[in-house]
């Protein structure tokens, strides 16, 4: 009964979602405002029946319900309870039902929200998210039911992929999907506004929160899949340019962008047909990130059960929406007036070379990720595109793009003062050098690029720092006098500093587990000695352990430093019965300074198996945690300006009579 | 001028999205590498020995007039499946007779020399591919790949990825069988 229950609640969510694409936006042209009024009923309504539907779905994962297919297909009864729930969003329909629920959440969170929004852009806005909404509920209902059931049921399922059965990655899909989607109302802004013909201060303003929210948890998700991949895959690397990394990536670079862009539009009405370019663009890329994902279009380790019949249906969503809306760009946008003019130093001048990076890095990883398809298109060959050519052509523009993120603070709106500006870095720059060679004397070895990175995240904390200091008037005026300053800067400005040193402590962690990076791969009988990194660890044999729903072979490993006991760690290798698979759990000994990485493979051949040697690899990391205490400090960074006062009350509404440099489009 | 740069971004857009609807195909596996050397000759190469290394070179002509059909295998001591998969090898040359030669890829002669040593040395000849010339050539999409090249040098087999796990074993020692590659009796 209860799927029933959902499978109807996802209907009258469509009916719903359809209403809303129309009579919104026709209110909005008629000025008929009970008709976008309506558009704030339905896009609760909306929420509220998908999250029945997504309700009734996630208690069937929980009674183990096996009349339902999807449940059967990626639940079992004797799975812990936590993967039981995270089983919900772990099969495609599942998870398409998820992006659905967000979609509509932040459908609502802008019609209950949004009160400061006028009524024809709110009306218009929600009317483009319900044709999002009416693409993807269709979608769902079309070709990827969640409830459909299976009779005869089966006795019990099939249980999960082991490799998702993990903590992290329960957490990883909703946290990223929040960021994904979110953009979507980005979208949707930039939409209206396309179609409304204006934008100006306040539109920026508008779509500031929701850009930020978005942001915060793409970074998060990327992130924590990020750490997942760390700990579990068991290779212990934090990032493979992989296909799929890269197309949550990418939204995340362009989105990054759009943040920065949006500044500008709001404070100086520059940049507005880029801004919003950007804000199509990084939905879009979204959009293809869930269409590489489910179509099985490019080879990689983590997609979805692969269907091309879904795959044309996402890229007919693709064609319409985004050629839908990057036509109506075309259209529209040449007549947008240009803002503010600038001078080539300056705060705006600095926030335009880095959207230009940033774009350019994207375009990178976007030609990286698909070269393989185009090139098999074009001449047949197949190839891979691997981690050498996405280090050489990435990693060069971030170190570009670092420079002028810790000059940009500096330099104020229109025209920098050029003296000043140098007077006030001249001693970061030489701190940063120093830095620099401090590292190089004490670490020699190690790639040259690795100083250059290093040269640049000690410039861009130094930088960082300086610029907070000198807000505040740190040192030069009592300490009492630069905590009120301190108090008194908007929560926005704290949010950047932080969110900018998060990137060079990011950078740290990257730098120190790349180029430092220690690795020892043995094949190991017990008794065996290995010696990294100052530690050594010694194998003690492998036992065979029962785990709730796997059996493992458990190594022992105790490890030394100097003759005295450090730790113990036991790297398993599980073997899942009902999912016939094999994972890894790599033990780890973490500290700020590095982690101690072990995992255990099973033996290469039989004849090695019955000396009872196993295939171990150690690892030690330099660094490596400050990788995810950056990626914290990015997201409090980016909280702490979601919090700032200017979004929460008194945003400024937009003027009764159009400004004169916000001209309609007819 | 505008418009034909705010029109840009739609026609890239097409652009992508007709490569995207050539890659729907279902018939079209991404995963799938074609075996273009498969009853081709072996390219022509003539690789010097690993310096540190007493094992011999490594040319076309030492593939061409043997008795059986012998086995060219790429390793590297970077490449960890490498490693699972020398033991593989080992003991299709120790138990079954196979005859192995090895191109030693894109590797640092000394660490060539100590994984060798550590592990042992299975190849009768290898040669050092330090250009990755010779892996062009050959057509190689990754490390490790294993051929089996027939005594007049043509390529009768090629396997992309370790032998590794009962499948890939079985599948080789069929390949192996096939070519007469081992000799009697051997291989059960």
């Amino acid at each position: 009964m209860v799927p029933e229950i959902g499978h109807f609640a996802l209907a009258l969510a469509l009916a719903l979602a359809l209403v809303q694409s129309v009579l919104p936006i026709a209110g909005a042209s008629r000025r008929n405002a009970v008709w976008m009024k309506s558009a704030q009923a339905t896009a609760i309504g909306q929420v509220l029946f998908v999250a029945i539907a997504f309700a009734a779905l996630m208690q069937a994962f929980i009674v183990s319900d096996f009349t339902v297919r999807n449940v059967v297909e990626n639940s079992h009864s004797l799975k812990p309870m936590l993967y039981k729930v995270a089983g919900t969003w772990g099969s495609h329909e599942g998870s398409l039902l998820l992006w659905i629920l967000i979609l509509a959440v932040f459908g609502a969170g802008v019609a209950w929200f949004g009160s400061n929004i006028p009524a024809e852009t709110k009306a218009r806005t929600l009317s483009v998210q319900a044709w999002i909404s009416v693409g993807f509920l269709s979608f769902l209902l079309l070709t990827s039911n969640p409830f459909e059931r299976v009779f005869p049921p089966p006795l019990d399922g099939n249980d999960l992929n082991p490799l998702l059965q993990d903590m992290g990655l329960a957490m990883h899909p909703p946290l990223l999907y929040f960021g994904y989607v979110g953009f979507s109302i980005v979208f949707s802004f930039a939409v209206a506004a396309l179609l409304e013909g204006r934008v100006d201060p306040a539109w920026a303003r508008w779509v500031r929160p929701w850009t930020l929210a978005a942001w915060v948890s793409l970074t998060a998700g990327i992130a924590l899949g990020s750490w997942w991949a760390y700990y579990e895959l068991g290779w212990g690397g934090w990032w493979f340019w992989d296909p799929v990394e890269n197309v949550s990536f990418m939204p995340w670079l362009l989105g990054t962008a759009l943040l920065h862009s949006a500044i500008v539009t709001e404070k100086r009405d520059a940049f507005k047909s880029w801004t919003i370019l950007l804000a199509i663009l990084t939905f879009s890329l979204s959009l293809l990130g869930t269409f590489i994902v489910r179509s099985g279009l490019l080879t990689s380790v983590h997609a979805f059960a692969v269907d091309p019949e879904r795959g044309l249906y996402i890229l007919g969503l693709l064609a319409v929406s985004i050629g839908g809306s990057l036509a109506l760009y075309a259209w529209r946008a040449p007549e947008m007036e240009p803002g503010g003019l600038f001078r080539p130093i300056s705060r705006e001048a600095g926030l335009l070379v880095n959207n230009l990076i940033l774009a350019a890095a994207t375009g990178t990883v976007l030609f990286g990720t698909l070269y393989p398809l185009i090139l098999e298109a074009v001449t047949g060959d197949k190839i891979s595109v691997g981690p050498p050519f996405f280090n050489a052509a990435f990693i060069p523009m971030m170190l570009a793009l670092v420079v002028f993120m810790g000059l940009g603070p500096f330099l104020s709106w229109k025209r920098a003062d050029i003296a000043g500006l140098l007077d006030r870095i001249r001693f970061v720059v030489v701190l940063a050098f120093i830095a620099a060679l401090a590292a190089w004397y004490l670490l020699n070895g190690g790639p040259i690029m690795a100083y250059l990175a290093i040269l640049g995240a000690a410039w861009l904390l130094f930088a960082t720092l300086r610029e907070w200091a000198l807000r505040i008037r740190l040192f030069e005026v009592p300490l009492a006098e630069s905590a009120r300053r301190a108090r008194n800067l908007p929560r926005a400005s704290h949010g950047m500093t932080l969110a900018h040193a998060g990137v060079a402590v990011l950078m740290m962690g990257m730098i120190g587990s790349t180029g430092w990076k220690s690795e020892e791969i043995v094949f190991a009988a017990p008794g065996t000695e290995v010696t990294i990194a100052g530690f050594d660890i010694t194998f003690e044999g492998a036992t065979q352990v029962q785990g709730p729903n796997y059996i493992a072979d458990r190594g022992t490993l105790v490890v030394r430093r100097d003759g005295e006991l450090v730790t113990t760690l036991f790297p398993e290798r599980r073997y899942y019965p009902v999912a016939e698979s094999q994972t890894t759990e790599s033990a780890i000994r973490s500290t700020l300074a590095g982690d101690l990485y072990t995992s255990i493979a099973t033996p290469a051949s039989d004849q090695v198996n019955n000396a009872g040697a196993w295939t171990l690899r150690i690892l030690y990391e330099p660094l490596v945690n400050l990788i995810w205490i950056g990626s914290i400090l990015l997201v409090i960074g980016g909280c702490l300006s979601l919090s700032d006062r200017r979004l929460r009350v008194g945003a400024p509404r937009r003027a009764k009579q159009p400004a004169s440099d916000a001209v309609p489009a007819e | 001028m505008k418009r034909l740069i705010a029109g840009l971004p739609f026609i890239a857009a097409v652009i992508f999205g007709g490569f995207f609807l050539w890659g729907l195909n279902p018939d079209r596996d991404p995963n799938e590498i074609p075996s273009v050397l498969i009853s081709q000759p072996a390219p022509a190469f003539d690789l010097d020995p690993v310096p540190g290394l007493e094992t011999p070179g490594l040319a076309r002509s030492d593939l061409v007039g043997n008795e059986r059909p012998v086995v060219v295998n790429v390793f590297a001591s970077w490449c960890v499946p490498c490693r699972a998969e020398h033991a593989v090898l080992t003991r299709f040359v120790e138990r079954d007779g196979m005859r192995l030669f090895g191109i030693n890829y894109k590797d640092k002669p000394e660490d060539a020399v100590k994984w060798l040593n550590d592990l042992g040395n299975p190849y009768e000849r290898i040669g050092s591919d330090l250009s990755g010339r010779t892996g062009i050539e050959w057509g190689l999409s990754g490390v490790p790949e294993t051929f089996i090249v027939d005594s007049d040098g043509t390529v009768l087999f090629r396997y992309v990825g370790p032998v590794v796990g009962p499948d890939a074993v079985e599948r080789f020692t069929q390949a192996l069988k096939q070519a007469g590659a081992l000799p009697n009796g051997a291989g059960s």
